[in-house]
């Protein structure tokens, strides 16, 4: 294990169950991605030294600010963090340049003010050194906040859902300016956010976090599309997760076969299952084509199906398929309006689809509770929906 | 005019402000930002002087401190005179009285400032007197101001107390409240007046000089 960067790894029952390891490497944006209740907070509060787990290591470049095993237990004042607060935490009685200039009390006066003066512009904030939090917007206080947590020269920087108190518009632009930042940062962020694509758009690595426990860290991408458990597939998001049975492995084409619902569909190589066991298999949206009239692909999985929903949001259409029967549960796709359009998208139309084998994912059939996997979608009568 | 009398007065509002402001600090502090065991019990104890009639207050006081208790005896064996009757005791049960006063409004003042606010502090390596002095006070400020200024007035105004526990000696216990009820026994309504009008003028001046200190103190914070 290297000793740069940032180890966490932290355990206790009450009051809050968390059993967490992680590691967040220099100028590795680690994203904590979870529902509400699901520990991330307290997890980046225990790294700050605001709240103490039962037993846990915390290090940073390998000096440890919190061991239970040793009895170190660092003041967060003597732990080098940057922490901006999902609603900032600005002093209101201090100017944006004051606030900077509390996080550098160890600096001589005048050097100081420079000093944050730098900080302010680095967040692109000249010219309202002055302003009072108060009269500042909420994407200004946010880049205060940012240049304030900087000032310290942490060697960690925690993002505590820093984008959930900003409108839309804001946070896309705040989005390019953190993007922007951490590319001149070299050492560790972590992102405690609930919105995935924040962390599919910002992070190097995820972790995926319920109920106090990591239950996958990886590679956004891969962790969403390539989840290990039913649960994590369900936290990431995942629509289409289905039951199915292996039976075969194709070792010169490198694939898995699965049967599900009568259909035999090539899947990536995932030789961990041996033929005969039941998995639970899951398809992001992006692995699913529409195919056009006479078109074949020789490479994917080609199924027939009845759209038996299809409800346009904004610039998409959101399309419901079903397959083998109208009382199982469908597959999802979104789908661009003009490609709906294109192929005259409409419900009850029957449709054909191709199902990329390298988007398809198996996991254990046992991973999570049944009924969820299985769970009957009732279908609304195509009348009822909405176009 | 017994000037002795509001001179005593102005020193044991002075001296109880002195004693309870470090006391309403620490106790508002935690009172607003900690949760443990008999919170709720030890809430309405510190209430309680605000609601029993002072002489009640004054003869627990007296009971307290007199020279058969082990606190009067302890004074007593260490000072070679008694508390109660003495200024001292005046200030003891003058704190006492007063607490309510002081600690509320500053409970109510910490309660003001959000968890994240302290734990930015500390995140930004804020030392805890940085904190106490740079971000809790100047954000604290109107309540521990009043809370003062509502002590200092409360204490020159406090009669029923004080008659139980210092009685009536002068330049030893005898307030400004106590000798203007004296001369209106006495039957010196003028000298009643004169004194009325001097404890009204002297309280109407402290806050209003406190009040304007405050707000000097509280535009500097908000400069750099």
């Amino acid at each position: 294990m290297s000793t740069s960067g940032l180890h966490v790894r932290l355990k206790q029952t009450a009051p809050i169950p968390l059993d967490v390891e992680l590691d967040c490497a220099p100028q590795e944006l680690l994203a904590l991605v979870g529902p509400s209740g699901s520990g991330k907070s307290t997890v980046l509060r225990a790294i700050a030294g605001l709240g103490r787990p039962a037993e846990g290591y915390v290090a940073s470049n390998g000096v440890p600010w919190f061991d239970t095993r040793s009895g170190i237990d660092l003041s967060p004042r003597d732990r080098r963090i940057g922490f901006v607060f999902q609603h900032y935490g600005l002093f209101p009685h201090l100017s944006a340049l004051a606030n900077v200039m509390e996080s550098l009390v160890d600096v001589p006066g005048v050097e100081r003010k420079r000093r944050a003066r730098d900080l302010l512009s680095r967040v692109h904030l000249d010219g309202l050194e002055d302003r009072l939090p108060a009269h500042l917007s909420g994407g200004q206080q946010q880049r205060v906040a940012v240049a304030r947590a900087l000032a310290r020269e942490p060697n960690v920087l925690l993002l505590d859902e820093p984008f959930a108190a900003v409108d839309r518009s804001t946070r896309e632009r705040l989005y390019g300016e953190l993007a922007e930042l951490r590319r001149e940062l070299s050492i560790p962020v972590v992102l405690v956010t609930h919105d995935l694509d924040e962390a599919l758009m910002l992070a190097d690595r995820m972790s995926v976090l319920y109920r106090g426990r990591t239950l996958q860290s990886g590679v956004p991408f891969e962790v969403v599309t390539r989840p290990n458990t039913v649960q994590v597939a369900q936290l990431v998001g995942l629509k289409n997760v289905f039951r199915a049975g292996v039976v075969a492995h194709d070792t010169t084409r490198n694939e898995t076969i699965i049967e599900w619902r009568r259909n035999r569909l090539r899947a990536r190589s995932q030789p961990d299952f041996p033929v005969g066991t039941q998995v639970t298999w899951a398809i992001s949206q992006g692995h699913i084509l529409l195919l056009d009239g006479a078109a074949h692909t020789a490479d994917a999985n080609e199924l027939h199906g009845t759209v038996v929903q299809y409800v346009r949001l904004g610039n998409n259409a959101v399309v419901t398929v079903a397959v083998g029967g109208l009382d199982r549960p469908p597959l999802f796709m979104s789908v661009p309006l003009h490609v709906a359009r294109q192929h005259g998208l409409e419900q009850r139309r029957d449709v054909r689809l191709a199902l990329l084998p390298e988007g398809i994912h198996l996991m254990p059939s046992d991973s999570g509770p049944e009924s969820e996997v299985g769970k009957h979608r009732r279908i609304q009568p195509a009348s009822d929906v909405a176009v | 005019m017994d000037w002795d009398a509001l001179w005593l007065s102005v020193r044991l509002a002075a001296w109880t402000v002195f004693i309870l402001f470090p006391v309403g600090i620490v106790l508002g502090r935690v009172l607003a930002w900690r949760h443990f065991r008999g919170k709720a019990f030890v809430e309405a104890m510190l209430v309680l002087p605000l609601v029993l009639p002072p002489t009640v207050l004054g003869y627990y006081l007296l009971v307290a401190l007199g020279s058969a208790s082990p606190l009067g005896e302890l004074y007593q064996s260490i000072t070679g005179h008694q508390l109660v009757f003495t200024f001292g005791g005046l200030l003891v049960a003058s704190v006492v009285f007063n607490l309510p006063f002081v600690i509320q409004p500053m409970q109510r003042a910490f309660e003001g400032i959000t968890q994240e606010v302290r734990d930015a502090a500390a995140c930004c390596g804020l030392s805890r007197w940085r904190t106490l002095w740079r971000i809790e006070l100047p954000l604290a400020w109107p309540g521990v101001l009043s809370a003062l200024v509502l002590t200092f007035a409360h204490t020159l105004g406090e009669f029923g107390v004080v008659l139980m526990v210092g009685g009536n000696i002068p330049g030893e216990t005898r307030t400004i409240a106590v000798a203007i009820y004296d001369r209106v026994q006495a039957f010196d309504e003028y000298g009643a007046a004169v004194m009325s009008a001097t404890l009204l003028v002297v309280c109407l001046a402290a806050i209003g000089a406190t009040y304007f200190t405050g707000a000097r103190i509280g535009r500097r914070h908000h400069e750099y």
